[in-house]
Order: C-alpha cells, then sequence, then structure tokens
C-alpha cells in the first residue's frame, strides 16, 4: 500500500507542478482524483490511526479497541456513517471527533482538553486526527445515516439550521452566504448549496479529506474552522456545540447520501 | 410561593418571546457565545448581530425570511448613514481599484489589525474578462460603466451600493465595506474607478 501512495503523491507532484493555470479547477482536480483512486494519500494518515487506535495510551495505557462509536465497544465498520448521533453515557450529541475525546479520556485517561486547547495538525490533535481517518476509511461507500430520534438530536438539527443562517461580524456572512444557493462558486471553486440533499451530500459526504495544497489531513472539525475563519468571525472551540449541532444539520440532510470520506480537495 | 415564581418565569419568557424572540432563540444565543472564542482580530463580540443581521437571519420554516417594513426600514437607515466624499472626488485610479478588487485579505483571526484589506471582489464577482477565476455568488460587472454611463445618479449609487450594500437590499451577500470600514475612503474611490473609468479593463 505504502508504494502505491508514493508512487500517486509523484502523480500529484507531476501533475500540480505541470499544469499551469487551469481552464476549471474542478476538472483538474477531478482528473487528481482519478489517478489517486487508487491511492489518496490519506493511506498514510489511516495507516497510522490503525496504530494509534490499537496502541496503548495514556496515563491508563490503554488502546481505544474498546471505544464504543455507536454500533457498540470496538465497532469501526460503519461506525462513522451513523455520526453525529446522541449517547446516552454521555448525555450529549456527538460527533466523531467528540466521541473520541470522550473514548481518550475514559479509556486512555488523556484529558480532552488538552486535546481542545491544540493547534490543528500537532500533538494530540494530529493523532486525533490519523484516528479520525482511520476510523471514517471504514465506512466508506455506506449510506450516511445518523439518527435523528432522540430529543437532543431534534434540538441540535434546529441549532445547526439557525446557526447556518447566523448572520454576524464584519462581513455580515454566514454559513448561507456561500452554501445557501445552487451553482456558486467562490474564484473558481464550486460550493455546495448545504440546505439540499445532494449538496449536503456532497459536503458531509467528501470531507473529512486530504487537501493536496497544504498536504494536510482536514478533518470535519478543522473544515468547520476554516469556513468561520473565512466567515470572519470569532474561533469555534473544538468539538463545541455549535460545530456539532452544525455538523447534524449537514449529515441529516445528506442521509441518504454515500460516504466518500476520506476526501481528496485541492 | 415557589410555584408562583415559576410561573411568573414562565409568563416573563412567554411575553419575552412573543415580543423578541422565541426560547430556542436564546438558546442559540448562548450556543453561540460558549462555542467561540477571541482568536488574534476576530474577537468574540464579533457574534453579537446587528439588527440588519438579525432581521436577515431569522427563519420562517427553516429558510431565512423577512418582512418588506423591516426590509424597508432597514434600507432606508442603511441608505441614510453612506457618507459621501466631502470633496465631491468619487473616482481615483481603477488600476489600483484592480489590485483592491484582487485582494481578498483582511479581517479575518491570521490578519493583523494594520493590514491593507483588500474588498475580495473577484471571490464573487466577473470584472476585468481577462480574470477567468472569478466568482459567481454576484453579478458579472463586467462592463459596469459602459452600460451605465457615469451621470450623478450612477455615480452616487455606486459609491453607496460600495459603501454600504444594504441600503438597496437588505439582506445582500455583500458586506457593507465602507459602515464597517473595510475599505478606506480613497480604496473606495479606486473601485469606483475600476467599475465606471472608460479605461478600466471592465469597460473595454
Amino acid at each position: 500500500m505504502l508504494k502505491s501512495v508514493l508512487i500517486s503523491l509523484t502523480v500529484l507532484v507531476l501533475a500540480v507542478g505541470g499544469t499551469s493555470r487551469a481552464q476549471s479547477t474542478g476538472d483538474e482536480i477531478a482528473k487528481y482524483r482519478e489517478m489517486l483512486a487508487d491511492g489518496n494519500p490519506s493511506e498514510l494518515f489511516e495507516a497510522a490511526g490503525e496504530e494509534l487506535w490499537l496502541k496503548p495510551a495514556g496515563p491508563n495505557a490503554q488502546s481505544l479497541a474498546k471505544c464504543d462509536l455507536g454500533l457498540g465497544p470496538g465497532v469501526v465498520d460503519g461506525a462513522f456513517a451513523q455520526l453525529p448521533r446522541f449517547f446516552k453515557d454521555t448525555q450529549r450529541v456527538q460527533d466523531l471527533e467528540s466521541r473520541l475525546l470522550t473514548c481518550m479520556q475514559n479509556l486512555q485517561g488523556i484529558d480532552s482538553q488538552s486535546v481542545i486547547g491544540e493547534e490543528f495538525g500537532r500533538g494530540l490533535r494530529k493523532n486525533m486526527e490519523a484516528i479520525v481517518a482511520y476510523v471514517v476509511t471504514h465506512s466508506k461507500g455506506m449510506k450516511i445515516n445518523p439518527p435523528l430520534i432522540h430529543p437532543k438530536e431534534r434540538e441540535f438539527y434546529a441549532l445547526g439550521q439557525k446557526a447556518f443562517y447566523y448572520r454576524a461580524g464584519p462581513m455580515d456572512f454566514s454559513c448561507a452566504s456561500c452554501h445557501g444557493a445552487p451553482n456558486q462558486r467562490i474564484r473558481l471553486q464550486d460550493l455546495p448549496e448545504i440546505s439540499t440533499p445532494q449538496g449536503a451530500a456532497l459536503a458531509w459526504g467528501t470531507w473529512p479529506a486530504y487537501r493536496v495544497s497544504s498536504g494536510e489531513f482536514w478533518t470535519m472539525q478543522r473544515r468547520l474552522s476554516d469556513c468561520f475563519r473565512q466567515q470572519r468571525f470569532p474561533s469555534p472551540v473544538y468539538t463545541s456545540d455549535v460545530t456539532i449541532a452544525l455538523s447534524v444539520f449537514m449529515a441529516q440532510n445528506a442521509k441518504g447520501g454515500i460516504v466518500q470520506t476520506p476526501g481528496l480537495k485541492r | 410561593m415557589k410555584n408562583t415564581f415559576k410561573s411568573l418565569l414562565l409568563l416573563g419568557s412567554i411575553l419575552m418571546g412573543t415580543t423578541f424572540c422565541d426560547a430556542q432563540d436564546l438558546d442559540l444565543k448562548h450556543t453561540m457565545e460558549s462555542s467561540f472564542q477571541t482568536k488574534g482580530i476576530a474577537s468574540a463580540d464579533r457574534l453579537n448581530q446587528d439588527e440588519n443581521q438579525m432581521a436577515c437571519s431569522a427563519l420562517v420554516k427553516g429558510k431565512p425570511q423577512i418582512n418588506a417594513k423591516l426590509k424597508a426600514k432597514i434600507e432606508k437607515s442603511n441608505l441614510n448613514s453612506v457618507a459621501y466624499p466631502q470633496d465631491g472626488v468619487f473616482l481615483g485610479n481603477w488600476r489600483e481599484g484592480e489590485k483592491i478588487a484582487q485582494s481578498g485579505k483582511g479581517a479575518t483571526w491570521s490578519d493583523k489589525a494594520d493590514d491593507v484589506n483588500g474588498g475580495s471582489c473577484y471571490n464573487c464577482h466577473q470584472l476585468d474578462k481577462k480574470e477567468i477565476s472569478y466568482g459567481t455568488i454576484g453579478p458579472s460587472l463586467y462592463n459596469y460603466g459602459k452600460m451605465r454611463g457615469q451621470d450623478e445618479a450612477v455615480i452616487k449609487y455606486t459609491w453607496a451600493k460600495l459603501y454600504n450594500s444594504k441600503a438597496y437590499n437588505a439582506c445582500s451577500l455583500m458586506p457593507r465595506f465602507g459602515h464597517f470600514k473595510l475599505l478606506t475612503e480613497n480604496q473606495l474611490r479606486d473601485l469606483m474607478a475600476l467599475l465606471l473609468d472608460p479605461q478600466s479593463p471592465v469597460n473595454q
């Protein structure tokens, strides 16, 4: 697998270097995706994540192998496709990343605040990103199917919907400024209309993703954080309620779509 | 006694709800405040909505909707607050305007307070036809000046639109560049020239 990833990376570098200003960035990215179909660089993160999942760590020297992501202790296959959801033990609606924080805390003894206070791509947060890559890959090709039964899940959907349209800041932007109408783009970047099933499936179904431009693996929490940066909002706290409410809004709208993560982005 | 107190609280929240916003909105406010923190120049108080932002965020059956009366009121107050150049000079240099239109910098937590902001115009609009990397959230502005000419009404309208886009459409997606001091008066003049100067690439 490593070999195929390396070959893919070489192809990718050649492709990026060899293309001057593309006629349509969308077309070029579609081409990269095709070339890389067998070896998305996310595989490197996924492999690291699998190791981290199985390796004893933290003050308790325990692995995450008994982590319950909603389908029972240790079940990874299909787990991401049914998130976010309400969890009885925490009495909270949780997305993948906040649920992993719970497992790290309860099983390994790792203080959640030490991950929440970290920057993306660093330290324990970087480990988290790899574990996310591992977990989401095990839902690839499945139907997006999070529950909307518990009152808290419904409450979070309603909150997410309101947060999606919440205009504020020096540019009056909300999520909907860019993602509230069909067939829009910023510069050449196509923008999915997240209030529709099709658009939501494109957005929710293709993140987390490997980003070609930065060589990083971006989780949904990171994707949302950078959206808010460009929205000129203050910084969303990692796994805060608004990020989970928006995730519920997206995932519910995307219901029936296909999990295509980890995606590959410009 | 305790029950009376509870009823009063309930009554209070019902009254508040009918006058200002429903209980769920109070939850939203609380959620927003507990979910964000100041980072760099992007301070937490940016979450506080002005009347305009609040009116354009209110949902009816899950979609933003504003009533005609409130829309007209907001547009009027925005138009009244537009500051026109005191020296009567509305047009600057279109070459500088093109640079401002290209730049998407400014006002994020990764920008500095004294950075020069851009107008992000190409993010949403077509302008110079040679620039193929343009967004489509706003209408094409190619040939803006050629189609409209340069009489006083056009000049004043264009200035007000750049200064405060909500003067003509309360829930426009465009930022209020003058109102929020995102661009200086001189930068607005340069963008005016980009749009209206016959020599500008926009009008070729």
